[in-house]
């Protein structure tokens, strides 16, 4: 194998494998990808590299599986060094670390919660989740980036689920322009940077795709 | 606000007691500070306003949160003391990943077994084994919990053994989970060995039967001065008795 063969088992619509890809792109590193079918059938790379959970994305740097998205980043920031995307000092990395901790936790299931109800669930699921996006407003502050003044680690963690908030707007039946403003003009922000705009998916095909997943459910 | 270290902590938190066995092992002085859950500090609520839990490491003034969090943390500020986590960053993300994986479904545990004490098997089959055919399990609102006893209980004993093979398959013929050396998993592990009694009281198990390298592993950690100290503060007793109150406090008279 060459050195520093990078393989990406991905899932376009994914905001976990959109982080990994926003990392590769902001490190300027090459790689080869394969896009898993995650509803027909899981392929057998997917399933010996990640046996427990058999979840995208997984890394695979000269053939050796990095799983968990947080941690690829994490990875791909402690392998190739340039340029850094955590924060030199300890206590700014470890403010990252709980933060991007926080993300992992809340937003994604904070925003299924959403498209996973109607009534007053949906309610209560909109509010929670508009919720979650105040604390993030509040860690973001004033400042241009959740990394501060430069685009980084936070920046790269959360920026992946944007492309599915229009689908939570729509459902929810809010704006977050309008319920956390600062965090709107964060999104335009980031999506201003070329490693954000070449891999952000178009909202429409999330959209697409939560219209099947409900219909699964049984929701419409 | 005061310089050096405070540890805000409570007696049976296995997420505080990674911290403590961090800092034992670090040899790093602190102050430690217990919290009452039923009546947190203005000190907890101030330094972690989004989630009001212990563990929050305190360094001159400024709070760190999330056990695996102070763990590198504490790693990374302390470096001329002997590293927690492995130098070469894949065996970094391997040791992160495990560590999440025990996290992620020691919440789950936490959560439940102050709920449905006859659902502490179901609960820590669901923190090792992820795949289980036989029920779900929810948190959080909008979600529910199902399970019946007899069968599902007797499945989720299955997927229990099944899921401590898993780490006992991580471990395999080493001394410790990091290697030779005591290390940032086996921190963040040995904290549950704590509640294995409790599991084989209630389920009728017997843990050392199935997976007798976990349980040797799990002996020699207690082995470690660190460890044996912190286990000390918190007997299984206590844990009962924690239980009891989180039971009363959710109106569960179960």
């Amino acid at each position: 194998m060459s050195k520093d063969e990078l393989f990406l088992l991905d899932f376009g619509l994914s905001p976990f494998c959109i982080r990994v890809r926003i990392a590769l792109a902001e490190k300027g590193l090459q790689y080869k990808g394969q896009e898993e079918d995650l509803f027909g059938g899981k392929s057998e790379l997917l399933q010996k590299s990640n046996p427990i959970y058999e979840k995208v994305p997984v890394l695979l740097h000269n053939g050796k599986p990095i799983l968990e998205s947080t941690n690829i980043v994490y990875y791909i920031d402690e392998t190739f060094a340039s340029p850094p995307l955590l924060p030199a000092c300890s206590y700014g990395r470890s403010r990252a670390r709980f933060w991007a901790d926080f993300i992992d936790k809340k937003v994604f299931d904070g925003g299924a919660a959403i498209w996973r109800s109607k009534g007053d669930e949906l309610e209560l699921a909109k509010n929670e989740f508009i919720d979650i996006l105040k604390k993030l407003e509040g860690a973001l502050g004033d400042k241009d980036y959740l990394g501060g003044e430069k685009f980084g680690f936070l920046d790269i963690v959360l920026i992946g689920s944007s492309s599915w908030f229009p689908t939570y707007e729509r459902i929810g039946g809010f704006k977050i322009e309008d319920e956390c403003p600062k965090i709107g003009a964060w999104i335009k922000r980031c999506k201003g940077r070329e490693s954000v705009a070449k891999t952000l998916p178009e909202p429409h095909k999330v959209c697409e795709l939560v219209g099947m997943l409900r219909k699964m459910h049984g929701i419409e | 606000m005061e310089d050096g270290l405070i540890l805000l902590g409570y007696n049976i938190s296995m997420f505080a007691m990674r911290v403590r066995i961090a800092l034992d092992e670090k040899g790093i002085e602190y102050e430690y500070r217990e919290e009452r859950l039923d009546n947190k500090s203005p000190l907890l609520l101030e330094m972690n306003p989004v989630h009001q839990k212990v563990p929050v490491l305190i360094h001159n003034g400024k709070p760190v949160s999330e056990s695996l969090m102070i763990l590198e943390y504490i790693d990374e500020v302390w470096k001329d003391k002997p590293p927690l986590l492995p130098s070469d960053p894949y065996q970094r993300a391997q040791a992160r990943f495990w560590a999440d994986l025990i996290d992620k479904k020691a919440r789950l545990f936490y959560e439940y077994y102050s709920k449905y004490p006859q659902c502490v098997i179901v609960v820590f089959a669901e923190l090792i084994a992820p795949h289980n055919a036989y029920f779900q399990i929810y948190i959080n609102g909008g979600r529910r919990v199902w399970f019946s006893k007899g069968e599902e209980l007797e499945a989720a004993k299955k997927e229990l053994m099944d899921g401590l093979k898993l780490l006992e398959g991580e471990l395999g013929e080493k001394v410790y989970f990091g290697g030779d050396k005591f290390g940032f998993l086996d921190v963040a592990l040995i904290p549950f060995y704590n509640c294995f009694d409790s599991f084989e009281s209630c389920g009728k198990l017997r843990i050392e039967e199935h997976c007798p390298k976990l349980i040797a592993w799990a002996k020699r950690c207690m082995e470690k001065e660190s460890v044996s100290k912190s286990f000390a503060v918190a007997p299984p007793s206590m844990i009962d008795e924690y239980i009891l109150m989180t039971r009363k406090k959710n109106g569960n008279t179960e």
